[in-house]
């Protein structure tokens, strides 16, 4: 991509945010180029090539834009601008600053500086002069918010390098030099706090990946327990409109166990950023007892802003995660939804008269998907240290079909299935994650059940899956009573239907909005499930069905006002006692 | 129609489809306007000297040497406060026989809020109609769709709905309206004294469909005159978004587009949300709140635009007909606005959430009657109780021609259920049933 001399070309076709421009020199597929109108500078991407013919993709309105307008190419794709300062900012798709941008309404050809150059840091060597370094290694540290952000080597350096000097430990600016290498040469190169990266490309500076292994605490029991998902791991939420999505989303990036959150607002409600905007540097962080926005960065390409730059968000906010990665930091990377960012790629296949495949998606839509979920993962840095990025992305099927392209696609590259169903979310049971559809591959790894076994309890993996069994027992017992009616079937039915029920009101059920129910941490979730599990493997004894269903609604009511109580407080142990009471009423010796 | 002095008047057209015409010219921008033997027009494509222009009347009866004039602009409003109390067509012409309206140009379809300088919407609009502001309360600042079936009362709802929200100003979007229902429009505004602070942009039947896909755009684009500008309350009307993303499928199959689900546009999902996302709360105080139609065919809320449109919109109101009670009530199971916590019980009497939630689940309750009945199966004394309830409830809450403020409607829910319940089996917090439970 490096070029002497910059190529330039003119409009030559104009359809929607497809610009065709003839070229007078090289370009390469995916390059940067800005294209004049009336003197303002609208930024592009070229997506194909055809002889002379570029065709761009404009991440701005084209209204106005004339045939034979200059059209400058920038030598380079799209890049973020990566240094500290990222955190708890608010970028558009192509990492403007939402903030420092003027007035109410977006301006088309307005371009912010994701990054204050001139923004001062108290600066920590980390590397000394002798040591050789490549692409990655860590030079020297800031303090960005409560993270110890990483001056690191440029991911654009190829091979190895000497260091010369570093700075010693004090302030700088964020474009001063902190350290200069030389390469074999023996030619010196600057580096500062600031470096730039292409969106698209994965940054490599690791040595291993990994299986991942470590469970990530998200606090929601109907994944933690249930469908864990890892440090490094990568899951979809699936879901029609109205089944909780975002809630679930929402409880994700406040609770779980991550050093720093990016959420990538894709193509959805911009009420809902503002939400995020609103109560997140209110919101208490437990784990640091800062705010919550200290350690949240969102990307917000909302549905209403350009169809081009959504699709770069999702990319844009990978990029920043694995710069923090590369830094030894656990990273959750949430999007919502990737079905608008797959909606993006169908409408320019479409305007470049591509051969549609399934639901006029482009023929390459699983291909894109598996290599951008390929990016998430647990890493070993060059230095031995490691970093993860685990990636939750929201899809929304038409229609409420899972049977559609881009939950098809995604379900063959994302490891775990959270599938939302419209029954639960009707019959108010939330989180309304269905407990039959949605599957954990990770439960399968030998590795995260060695982590389990020696973490939460050797039995934990048998518990989990025994509960599992009882929630399909239950609903097969559930299918027959509807059948053949509460009569027609032996009692040991109802138990079972109404264990399963228990499980489902105390494990699967989460109050979001419950001050205490919403996180519940995983030794609180292991007593739970033990207990639940007591009650499911006892037997007790009803001479008449009728009385089934009221003594469960007893058992269930004190379980779940266990739920609501601080762990182990008075209140907890009266219930827990009471619980006892209760079980005994019916339980056979 | 507008002709300028000293435009260059093309005459020669290559091409002629149903709905574009192409010809050669040059200097031409992007969603320019233009004008063909003086039917509006505008460019779609442009391809080197080639410029395709969709003719919104369609193209019925154009010579290849028609006089095609290019505007230099894309569509535009005049923005004036003379605006108000004006019936104007899709391109925001008058056809209420009165003046051109002077006041400054604005283009059409204009630029998104940043998201940053938006304010969570917070301040409650009453509308009387307990259906909504009881079980599903708007928030200006809201943008929600009733779905209806062609042949419910919607567009009766609406008026009433726009005539008592406190907003500055109302503007309606008429898309597809028959004749009948924008006279109905106009007489309801004029009998109820407001035509003042309305503004109606109506493409009718008898227009082309195309036009219609300019309304939106026109009446959002006054919207954000009066609500960023003059920092009013601006409550937009938009009736029939199904038959504007009607137009939007013809328009794409003319241009050879690929079809997506259900026949519409791939765009669809950018299009509607184009449009819905312009519902705002600025800081400042104004805002823009949206209540829209879109009529379903037979109830199926996964066609391609009821559900695009449930992916946008926060939240969707259902009306329905109530046997019961012989009247259209708001369906308190299947609508929902996603807005109302910001809220109940905070602008609301505090026992609000409570009383809506105990409401519901007791009519639900009452449903579960209801079917058991049906079955043949013996009713218990509090299954009959529910029905009685439910059957007031209907009558005095939801149905949609009650006309009381909120206060009201939880003193009617508390008398309602001291007639019918005992304090237990309406199960709401002690410390409200010790201010409110009818003695």
């Amino acid at each position: 991509m490096e070029e002497n001399k910059l190529t330039t070309g003119k409009v030559s076709g104009i359809i929607a945010n497809l610009v065709i421009v003839e070229v007078n020199g090289p370009v390469s597929q995916n390059e940067i180029c800005f294209i004049n109108l009336a003197g303002v500078r609208l930024m592009a991407e070229v997506i194909k090539v055809l002889g002379n013919k570029a065709y761009t993709q404009v991440f701005e309105s084209t209204r106005g834009l004339k045939v034979g307008e200059p059209v400058e190419f920038m030598g380079h794709m799209l890049e973020v601008t990566l240094g500290p300062g990222i955190l708890s900012k608010n970028f558009d798709g192509l990492q403007n600053d939402l903030d420092t941008m003027v007035g109410t309404f977006l301006k088309r050809g307005e371009y912010t500086a994701a990054i204050d150059v001139d923004k001062a840091w108290d600066f920590t060597p980390v590397a000394k002069a002798g040591d050789v370094v490549v692409a990655g290694d860590w030079l020297g540290e800031v303090k960005e918010n409560w993270i110890g952000h990483k001056i690191m080597v440029p991911f654009k350096f190829e091979g190895k390098y000497t260091v010369k000097s570093v700075k010693p430990a004090g302030t700088y600016k964020a474009s001063e030099t902190i350290a200069v290498v030389t390469n074999a040469d023996g030619s010196e190169i600057n580096i500062s706090m600031i470096q730039k990266w292409p969106v698209k490309v994965p940054i490599r500076a690791y040595t291993d990946k990994p299986r991942p292994y470590r469970l990530m605490e998200t606090g929601v029991r109907i994944i933690d327990t249930m469908n864990p998902i890892v440090e490094g791991g990568t899951g979809f939420i699936p879901g029609p409109f109205g089944s909780g999505k975002t809630v679930l989303q929402h409880a994700l990036s406040k609770q779980a166990e991550a050093d720093l959150i990016i959420v990538a607002a894709c193509g959805e409600r911009a009420n809902e950023v503002v939400e995020i905007f609103t109560e997140f540097p209110e919101l208490d962080d437990p784990r640091t007892g800062r705010k919550l926005m200290e350690r949240t960065t969102i990307i917000a390409n909302t549905s209403n802003m350009p169809v081009a730059a959504r699709e770069a968000s999702v990319y844009t906010a990978m990029t920043i995660g694995e710069y923090y990665r590369s830094m030894g930091l656990k990273v959750l990377l949430l999007a919502d939804s990737t079905s608008r960012w797959a909606q993006a790629l169908r409408e320019m296949s479409n305007r470049m008269e591509e051969l549609p495949g399934p639901d006029a998606f482009p023929m390459d839509l699983p291909a894109i998907i598996s290599s951008f979920y390929a990016r998430a993962g647990y890493v070993f840095l060059n230095n031995g240290s490691t970093g993860s990025i685990t990636f939750i992305g929201t899809v929304s099927p038409a229609g409420g079909n899972l049977k559609e392209p881009v939950t098809e696609s995604t379900k063959k590259a994302a490891r775990c299935f959270f599938a939302l169903s419209q029954q639960r979310a009707d019959s108010k049971r939330y989180p309304a994650v269905d407990p039959i559809d949605s599957y954990s591959k990770y439960l399968e790894y030998p590795e995260l059940q060695e982590y389990l076994a020696a973490n939460i309890a050797p039995d934990w993996l048998a518990n989990v899956l025994e509960a599992k069994n009882i929630l399909l027992r239950g609903k097969e017992a559930y299918e027959q009573i509807n059948i053949l009616g509460d009569d027609g079937v032996p009692i040991d039915y109802h138990l079972r239907y109404w264990k399963s029920e228990v499980i489902d009101f105390v494990i699967l059920q989460q109050d979001a909005f419950d001050k205490i129910d919403c996180s519940a941490p995983i030794v609180r979730q292991k007593e739970m499930l033990e207990k639940v599990l007591g009650v499911c493997r006892a037997d007790f004894d009803f001479d008449n069905f009728e009385d089934v269903n009221p003594w469960f609604k007893r058992v269930i009511n004190v379980f779940k006002q266990m739920n609501y109580s601080l762990y182990q407080s008075e209140d907890y142990k009266k219930y827990e006692t009471e619980l006892v009471e209760v079980i005994n009423e019916r339980k056979v010796a | 129609m507008e002709t300028q002095g000293f435009k260059k008047i093309y005459t020669k057209i290559t091409q002629i489809t149903k709905a574009t015409c192409s010809l050669q010219a040059s200097g031409i921008g992007y969603e320019e306007m233009a004008t063909v033997n003086g039917r509006l027009a505008q460019v779609v494509k442009l391809q080197g000297d080639n410029v395709t222009l969709q003719i919104f009347s369609g193209t019925e009866g154009i010579p290849t040497n028609a006089e095609v004039v290019f505007l230099g602009r894309p569509p535009v409003l005049k923005v004036s406060d003379e605006l108000a109390g004006r019936f104007f067509n899709a391109y925001g012409e008058p056809i209420d026989g009165g003046p051109e309206v002077e006041g400054e140009v604005r283009e059409i379809g204009g630029p998104s809020v940043n998201p940053v300088r938006r304010k969570q919407p917070s301040e409650l609009i009453a509308t009387g109609i307990a259906g909504i502001d009881l079980n599903n309360t708007l928030v200006t600042g809201q943008k929600i769709p009733f779905f209806a079936d062609p042949d419910q009362p919607y567009n009766q709802v609406m008026a009433m709905v726009a005539l008592r929200a406190k907003a500055d100003k109302i503007i309606l979007g008429g898309m597809g309206l028959t004749n009948d229902d924008y006279l109905y429009y106009k007489n309801v505004f004029d009998n109820a004294g407001a035509l003042d602070r309305i503004i109606s942009f109506v493409n009718t039947t008898e227009n082309p469909p195309v036009e219609r896909l300019l309304v939106p755009d026109m009446a959002l684009t006054a919207a954000e005159y009066f609500a960023f500008d003059k920092k009013e309350t601006v409550l937009v009307l938009l009736t029939d978004m199904t038959l504007y993303a009607d137009a939007l499928s013809i328009v794409s199959n003319r241009m050879d587009q690929i079809p997506s689900k259900d026949s519409m546009p791939g765009s669809l999902y950018s299009d509607l949300a184009k449009i819905y996302e312009k519902a705002v709360q600025f800081p400042e105080g104004g805002s823009i709140t949206i209540i829209a139609v879109t009529t379903l065919s037979s109830g199926d809320i996964t066609h391609a635009i009821p559900d695009n449109t449930g992916y946008i919109t926060e939240g969707q109101l259902f009306l329905r007909r109530d046997s019961d009670i012989g009247k259209v009530i708001v369906d308190p199971f299947r609508s929902l606005s996603r807005l109302k916590q910001l809220v109940i019980g905070k602008q609301t009497r505090k026992d609000h959430p409570q009383v809506m939630n105990a409401a519901v689940r007791l009519y639900a309750d009452a449903a579960n009657a209801k079917t058991k009945l049906e079955n043949g199966f013996d009713l218990t004394d509090y299954d009959v109780r529910t029905m009685s309830f439910a059957r007031e409830y209907s009558n005095d809450l939801l149905a949609i021609d009650v006309n009381i403020d909120t206060t009201a409607m939880l003193d009617t829910a508390w008398d309602l259920f001291g007639k019918h319940f005992t304090k237990a089996e309406v199960g709401i917090k002690q410390e409200f049933v010790d201010s409110y439970w009818p003695e």
